[in-house]
């Protein structure tokens, strides 16, 4: 466990995060969209983990953000879904580029 | 102890209370009707605006997460009082709703988030509040379910305010793992100006930048206030980005004062964008609520000069210009509520000929859009005056010469507006148009609202002395 220097575990999470921001600005598929922010979330959630394991073992502040976040998260992701399928209702379509009625 | 934790929550507890009620009605198979439960919502919304005034302590509750005191219970009195507006305006378009408990739950659960926000003393408390304030917002701009636009209108929300508040919780793991603390008094003291807390001070801008629309991060909202439902394009508008500017005002000012000069020219460059951009966009829309999204990011620009200020004249103006720009744009919006709900007309074409049709209506749109555009006897004016004067504070006298051409910018199209109500013939104007009295008491109170800040000293005053 403490062999993995802390730098390669921000590396990672550092990653993903950038990783959800191209899928955001990439993806076409609403879905995949609410995926990609499921994945930055989860970058921050590797973030408050090992901050809290090897700099603070002592308190669980990050431990218990971690747990918000994941829960929030799903909260976000049930109300995202449901205007998902609203959406599908009116347009037939999941697609982004079907929701440009609004531009300029 | 359970005295203090009553007498503190006080207004918390009143919205829980509203919020439980009616969840129980609409579980309960009982026929009670509309208008009844929208009374009792607004009677014990205007108790709760009452009683924010007495019994005023401060203290802080579950071990230091939430703190009040004079001031805070004043912001949250603002908050409650623009609330209790809006749900006098939107009367006629929900006493025949079908699902009116909720389109309250929502709302008053948004507006509960937020109290809890401008309470939080940690980072914790603050995010789950900031959540709490935005999710159900986003279903809320859903609420006219067939309609295109309006689901399109909630999933532009839903993305861009869960992608900004990923970014903002990349700021604080950040923070986190610089300080090892999340508590606002610790930060304070233990946050130094390295370069990883700027780049963590910098997520944490554009997550708020995305909340209180500054340029950057503004491309949500024009379409999002076009096609949301009018009261709730007024509450995102005025409640919700109130909230959040009261928020980053004690953050910025309490937490992050130890990079002061880094966050100064930060905010100097997206005050002068906002403006800029605000203005130049608002000049062309032909959507009412369109514009007022847009006259809504300049007006963000006039704030953020205030808060350019860093001093207790920077705090008391931007919660003076709160107050006003409740006022104001909520008379703006009632009138245009009042017109879409009746007619369905929201172009700014469709308002030609409005004051032969409707005399009354139309002065009160009027000094709503001069009170927006700050001229003198209203109380925008002064709004604007406290604003600027808290910017010049600083010394940086371009910030305000640009701030002063951009307020002739923006009378412009305020006053295009007036020109066409006025002046502009019109073979159909909109007919006239019963008010009812619940939107008539919303609209007299904006407008006495308007005219009375504006001539008493009194209110900037009462914040002022809060603030010192």
């Amino acid at each position: 466990m403490a062999d993995i220097p802390i730098s390669h575990i921000l590396f990672v999470s550092t990653a993903l995060f950038f990783i959800g921001m191209y899928g955001l600005f990439t993806r076409r598929n609403m879905i995949t969209v609410l995926m990609s922010i499921e994945i930055i979330l989860n970058s921050v959630n590797i973030n408050f983990v090992v901050f809290n394991k090897y700099l603070y073992p002592d308190r669980l502040d990050g431990i218990f953000f971690t747990i918000f976040i994941i829960t929030i998260a799903a909260a976000e992701a049930a109300v995202a879904i449901a205007i998902i399928i609203n959406l599908y209702r009116s347009h037939r379509s999941i697609d982004v580029e079907s929701a440009e009625e609004m531009k300029y | 102890m359970v005295n203090d934790f009553l007498i503190l929550m006080k207004q918390e507890l009143v919205i829980t209370l509203i919020i439980f009620v009616l969840l129980f009605v609409k579980l309960s198979n009982k026929d009670t009707k509309n208008e009844t439960l929208i009374n009792f919502v607004n009677i014990l919304l205007a108790l709760n605006l009452v009683s924010g005034f007495f019994m005023i302590r401060e203290g802080n509750l579950f071990g230091d997460m939430f703190h009040t005191d004079e001031l805070l219970t004043l912001e949250k009195n603002l908050l409650n009082l623009g609330t209790l507006i809006i749900s006098l305006q939107s009367y006629n378009w929900l006493k025949d709703h079908k699902h009116m408990p909720e389109f309250y739950i929502l709302m008053l659960s948004t507006l509960l988030g937020m109290f809890f926000m401008i309470s939080s003393n940690n980072l914790l408390m603050f995010y789950l509040a900031l959540e709490l304030s935005t999710i159900p917002l986003a279903a809320l701009a859903n609420f006219d379910l067939e309609k295109r636009r309006s689901s399109e209108a909630a999933f532009k929300m839903i993305v861009s305010s869960a992608f900004s508040s990923g970014l903002l919780l990349f700021g604080i793991s950040l923070v986190y793992g610089a300080t090892g603390t999340l508590n606002f008094a610790a930060l304070s003291t233990s946050f130094t100006s390295t370069p990883l807390n700027i780049f963590a001070f910098v997520l944490l801008i554009a997550g708020f930048g995305f909340k209180i629309s500054a340029v950057p991060f503004h491309l949500w909202t024009a379409d999002v206030y076009e096609g949301s439902p009018v009261p709730v394009t007024s509450y995102l508008s005025v409640i919700s980005k109130g909230a959040i500017l009261f928020v980053l005002v004690s953050v910025l000012y309490k937490v992050f004062t130890p990079l002061n000069e880094s966050w100064y020219n930060m905010l100097f460059i997206i005050s002068v964008l906002t403006m800029i951009i605000g203005n130049l966009f608002a000049l062309r829309q032909q959507n009412m609520k369109r514009f007022l999204a847009f006259s809504s990011i300049a007006q963000v620009g006039f704030i953020l000069i205030g808060i350019t200020g860093q001093s207790a004249e920077g705090s008391a103006s931007v919660i003076y210009f709160v107050l006003v720009y409740i006022f104001s744009n909520l008379a703006a919006f009632g009138v245009i509520n009042l017109i879409s709900a009746t007619t369905g007309k929201e172009n700014i074409n469709d308002y030609k000929g409005f004051y032969k049709t409707n005399p009354r209506l139309s002065w009160v749109l009027a000094i709503a859009l001069f009170s927006l555009g700050g001229i003198p006897p209203t109380a925008g004016f002064f709004g604007k005056f406290f604003l600027l004067l808290a910017g010049a504070g600083r010394g940086n006298y371009l910030l305000i010469s640009i701030a002063a051409l951009n307020m002739v910018i923006s009378l412009y199209y305020y006053l295009r507006i007036i020109k066409a109500m006025f002046m502009d013939a019109n073979e159909n104007p909109i007919e006239d148009v019963k008010a009812g009295w619940s939107p008539k008491l919303a609209m007299i109170i904006c407008v006495t609202g308007i005219i009375i800040t504006g001539l008493a000293s009194g209110a900037y005053q009462y914040i002022y002395s809060l603030v010192k």
